[in-house]
């Protein structure tokens, strides 16, 4: 606890605050879009850290991360829609959706126990599909997901009276929809980092890293490495559930669509790009690739226009563009992903 | 007559045609340095894997402590009390010595995930005791001024003295070593024997697996030898040295 007392930590500590407090009314000042965009980004950091449990410390390559996020936006949907008539409160499902996700987690982490590596990369995209393709046909015999065509109307997030949808007036200020989803967001990701430094110092993390380090010398130092891989699965699955959920309510709508293998492969990027297994790394990661194509794709017609007097390509291509050939530079000149733990920096550097 | 800690019972392991155990049966007693020596390819380190339960015996099996050994669960070997090194040094090379030798406290230690999130005071007391036992632990081993450098910057002889520390880190009534001085100079080999002596003097059982024979037959209480996977003599290292099979198999006359 003493960290707390030093006056320079508590200074960037009320610093960095004030700056999260004020970013959703910045943000706004660009329309309510931005607000929404950073919102995607602090979602993205909730699933890049629980994405990085599985992938960072444990070292198992998951690449159908994003079926977790289905499910627990799934479960919201289903519990909170017109569709099946339920209207559960977000503080009830939201465990729920943990849970299931939880399950989920381990329903793919038991038979892939013996894969590591390329073999289990391809088996948890399977898995990824084969969730995606489930929700997009269990619309019959018994209509459940609702099919292709997703589940509309999903209740906001609400205490009692306060719902998260709409404009509040609180203290003469007008907080729209997005800006009270940013801050319950903040929360939430400020729980998923602690939980995330926690559990890295701890008997489970350090069993997870020696797992990912030497499995073999794992179980010989008496690691039981089935249980403790499933644990893995499973904490970062009701991560994803919990995220699932949230984004469910913020949206207010739900599709297939939103659950595709490109989206496992984002917020792999985001983990890789940022630094593997180290917390302030995949936090950068996670914001910098899920507002850099949001930049780009406002800013890339607005400064052809400026340097050419006219639109040469179109903008909506070209933003993709650039953004792989950023990702390409990453990798080529910080291989180790742009903020590193220490440790593997200088592994990757050869420096003493 | 001494109290039997290990039996193997005809212990069997082929792989395809290969025999690499034929029925090898010892005893290992309570308290003694145990050397198991023999050519390359003898079988010793697939004897190793059987006990250790990363192999699974196609015959016989082990007895530990009073109670059979569970083939294929090498956690609950080390549960039971059975540490090993490894030939080819096996560290977690990303993490820091004393995090190497902290999670060789796994499987004395009880704190699960919601410890770790809420932090409650047994979880905060079990981590200190972890991290002043693995500190301890690299005290003994006389590394403990690299506790915070990563395993594998280290240099070779301290990866094996800290392969060793994360081995006795879970508390081992048999400490198995595999090759412990290979590729270590007099001098290291001499600080080596001093550790070994250290441990059996605290009252853990060695087994020792070594091409060292000055080092084997200086130290141990009793030497088994192993040729073509068939134990070929079991006895004090003075009548050991002396015998005909023996040094036929070393020199392939």
């Amino acid at each position: 606890m003493k960290k707390w007392l030093n006056p320079r930590s508590a200074f960037g500590i009320s610093l960095i605050a004030i700056a999260l407090i004020a970013l959703p009314f910045v943000a706004a000042m660009g329309g309510q879009a931005w607000v929404r965009i950073v919102n995607f980004a602090i979602l993205y950091v909730f699933l890049a850290l629980g994405l990085n449990i599985v992938v960072g410390f444990a070292g198992l390559l998951d690449l159908g991360y994003i079926a977790f996020y289905a499910v627990g936006a799934y479960a919201y949907a289903l519990l909170a829609s017109p569709h099946f008539g339920l209207h559960l409160p977000f503080w009830v499902i939201l465990p729920i959706g943990a849970l299931l996700a939880c399950v989920f987690g381990v329903l793919l982490g038991s038979p892939t126990l013996k894969l590591r590596g390329d073999y289990l990369a391809i088996v948890t995209l399977g898995f990824g599909e084969i969730v995606r393709i489930f929700m997009n046909n269990l619309n019959a015999p018994v209509n459940i997901t609702n099919g292709p065509q997703g589940i509309t109307l999903i209740d906001p997030v609400a205490f009692g009276d306060f719902k998260f949808s709409g404009t509040t007036q609180i203290f003469g200020f007008a907080l729209s929809g997005p800006q009270k989803y940013y801050y319950l967001l903040v929360v939430l990701s400020i729980l998923v980092i602690i939980i995330n430094l926690r559990l890295q110092n701890s008997r489970i993390g350090r069993a997870w890293q020696a797992i990912r380090e030497d499995e073999i010398a794992a179980k010989a130092v008496g690691i039981n490495t089935r249980n403790v891989k499933l644990l893995a699965f499973a904490m970062g699955a009701s991560f994803g559930g919990v995220a699932g959920g949230v984004f469910a309510a913020m949206q207010g709508f739900v599709s297939p669509e939103s659950f595709s293998l490109i989206e496992s492969v984002m917020i792999l990027a985001m983990v890789v790009l940022g630094g593997m297994g180290h917390i302030p790394g995949v936090i950068l990661g996670a914001v910098l690739l899920s507002v850099l194509p949001e930049v780009l794709r406002y800013g890339v017609g607005p400064l052809q226009m400026a340097v050419f007097g006219k639109m040469l390509v179109d903008p909506e291509s070209l933003r993709m563009l650039v953004f792989g050939l950023a990702l390409v530079l990453v990798m080529r000149f910080k291989p180790a992903g742009l903020w590193p733990s220490p440790e593997r920096k200088r592994e990757l550097t050869g420096e003493a | 007559m001494a109290e039997v800690l290990l039996q193997a019972n005809q212990v069997a392991k082929h792989f395809g045609g290969v025999k690499a155990l034929r029925d090898v049966s010892l005893s290992i007693n309570k308290g003694e340095v145990y050397g198991l020596i023999g050519p390359n390819g003898a079988g010793k380190t697939t004897f190793f894997n059987c006990m250790t339960g990363l192999y699974v015996p196609d015959g016989g099996g082990f007895t530990f402590d009073g109670a059979p050994l569970i083939a294929d669960a090498p956690h609950q070997a080390a549960e039971r009390g059975i540490a090993r090194t490894f030939q080819n040094i096996r560290l977690f090379g990303n993490m820091t010595a004393l995090e190497n030798v902290m999670v060789g406290r796994h499987v004395r230690t009880r704190a699960g995930v919601l410890g770790a999130m809420f932090q409650n005071a047994a979880t905060r007391a079990e981590e200190a005791a972890i991290r002043q036992r693995a500190t301890d632990l690299l005290h003994y081993v006389r590394i403990e001024d690299r506790a915070d450098d990563l395993a594998k910057n280290l240099s070779y002889g301290d990866q094996r003295r800290l392969e060793i520390a994360r081995a006795l880190a879970t508390e081992p009534k048999l400490l198995c070593l595999d090759e412990p001085a290979a590729g270590m100079n007099a001098t290291e080999t001499e600080e080596l024997r001093d550790l070994i002596e250290g441990i059996r003097a605290d009252g853990t059982t060695i087994l020792l697996i070594e091409h060292d024979v000055k080092l084997v037959m200086g130290l141990c209480d009793r030497v088994a030898v192993l040729d073509y996977g068939a134990l070929v003599i079991e006895d004090v290292p003075a009548v050991v040295q002396k015998d005909q099979r023996v040094i036929e198999a070393y020199l392939g006359a």
